[in-house]
């Protein structure tokens, strides 16, 4: 039977592990490397990164950082943010990461899901989702509209339609970051993440919300999320993983508990 | 010297990168003059049993691996590599090495596990029942867990050649030995501490196990 997997994100701004909150206010908590060879010592299943530098100088020390990340941790992991081209792909696969998450870039051009699954396969191609919760209507049936460009533009898009969309192409894995609860730490949204996790096949990482192992324990079970995604409650130090996965096997969700 | 068999599938960097912090000495390399000199082979990869195979077809690596296994080297099949060994796969319906006979299965679309279906492809962490007398799993905590992800998995036609198992809807075979040879179909370089004890035991292994 498969672990539930832990999955802490890291955003990175030139370099720096930053963390913001609702897509704002970012501030500087570190070394990204520093921090995942910590969170890998204590039992991180995964890590994710995004980066969220907006200059070309910027995205090469991120490939730098990727790189001496690799070398660090034996672990996968993830690099999102900015990502539209297969060239860009291989660029981030080559330097040492696993998988490739797209987000904004697929919205706009959706073959880049198909390509990238044909180039690294589809274990590689992860599908960013940031989805906020609108009234249902003719256009959007499900009540969750995609959001692109760290939260700004609404789409028009139809989030359930979106994910079986991106499984049809090729996507392997979802991460589905609400952002009506990033950075809040009230909690996952439960009906999104039960809703897209029961309507694709493929792996759904839950994303936005979390403050406290209740939290991870809800969207495991009633919101069947494969995995979850942390940041606050981890950056901060407010909690560890392991005492989060104890947590969790306590209550009955299978986890990784040697490493 | 650990040879890391290059056919251009998937990220072998990351095996590499997991024996430099083993202070292994490798080469990532399709030459197989390179590989023969080479004191282990690793095969690693990921993607698809097709186009592996055409690519190994093409750099005439199919027969040189055949004919390490006959030469008794260790090798190390990780993921794609182990999948190839076999007779055949479904994935494309393609004709493989044959080297240990039996096939590769793609998950049934319909399994279930305690009332809920499962998704595809298996990727995460997941246990595997070692058989305890190798020593290439030797010294891998029983409730260890390995980083898997793969949506075809290998059915040996010979089950005593399996040498772990993992359950995932179905029990089926996530590790094989015969003689010089250990495949795996999780990866190693990827499973923290006990994968990193694997590749270290596989690089210590002189190949001559009993069977």
């Amino acid at each position: 039977m498969l672990s539930k997997r832990i999955i802490p994100c890291l955003d990175v701004r030139d370099g720096r592990l930053t963390k913001g909150i609702k897509f704002k206010e970012n501030v500087d908590i570190g070394d990204p490397v520093e921090a995942a060879r910590e969170y890998y010592e204590q039992g991180a299943d995964e890590i994710v990164f995004y980066d969220i530098t907006a200059s070309s100088e910027g995205r090469t020390i991120m490939l730098d950082v990727v790189k001496r990340v690799a070398e660090t941790i034996f672990i996968p992991f993830s690099v999102g943010g900015g990502i539209g081209t297969v060239e860009e792909m291989r660029r981030v696969i080559l330097a040492g990461a696993e998988k490739v998450s797209v987000n904004s870039e697929a919205v706009k051009n959706p073959g880049i899901i198909a390509e990238g699954a044909r180039a690294f396969g589809s274990q590689c191609i992860v599908l960013g989702m940031d989805v906020k919760k609108v009234p249902a209507s003719k256009e959007i049936p499900s009540g969750y509209e995609m959001v692109i460009h760290g939260g700004r533009t609404f789409t028009g898009l139809d989030a359930l339609r979106w994910a079986k969309e991106a499984e049809r192409l090729g996507a392997g894995e979802i991460c589905l970051n609400s952002i009506d609860a990033d950075g809040t730490q009230d909690g996952y949204e439960i009906e999104l993440t039960a809703l897209i996790s029961s309507h694709v096949g493929i792996p759904v990482i839950a994303s936005g919300g979390a403050g406290k192992p209740e939290h991870l324990l809800d969207v495991l079970t009633r919101g069947k999320a494969d995995a979850a995604l942390i940041a606050s409650m981890v950056h901060y130090r407010t909690h560890t993983i392991s005492e989060i996965k104890n947590f969790l096997h306590d209550h009955g969700v299978k986890t990784r508990l040697q490493w | 010297m650990i040879g890391i068999v290059d056919y251009r599938a998937g990220n072998l960097t990351s095996v590499a990168r997991a024996l430099d912090s083993l202070h292994e000495p490798c080469i990532i390399t399709h030459d197989s003059k390179l590989l023969d000199s080479a004191s282990h082979i690793i095969f690693p990869g990921v993607g698809a049993a097709g186009t592996a195979m055409a690519n190994l077809r093409e750099s005439a690596l199919d027969g040189h691996l055949k004919r390490w296994v006959q030469e008794g080297k260790p090798i190390l099949g990780i993921c794609l590599g182990t999948q190839v060994i076999f007779d055949r796969s479904e994935e494309d319906d393609t004709p493989c090495l044959g080297i240990v006979p039996g096939e590769v299965k793609r998950f049934p679309a319909d399994l279930r596990e305690g009332g809920e279906r499962l998704k595809i492809p298996h990727m995460g962490w997941n246990r595997v029942s070692f058989r305890e007398d190798h020593p290439v799993f030797a010294g891998i905590p029983a409730e260890a867990e390995f980083y898997f992800v793969h949506s075809y998995y290998p059915a040996p036609a010979d089950t005593t050649r399996v040498a772990g198992w993992t359950d995932y809807g179905i029990r089926f075979c996530s590790a094989v030995a015969r003689g010089n040879l250990v495949a795996v179909q999780f990866h190693p370089e990827k499973s923290g501490r006990p994968g990193l004890t694997l590749l270290a035991n596989f690089c210590r292994w002189g190949g001559n196990n009993a069977q």
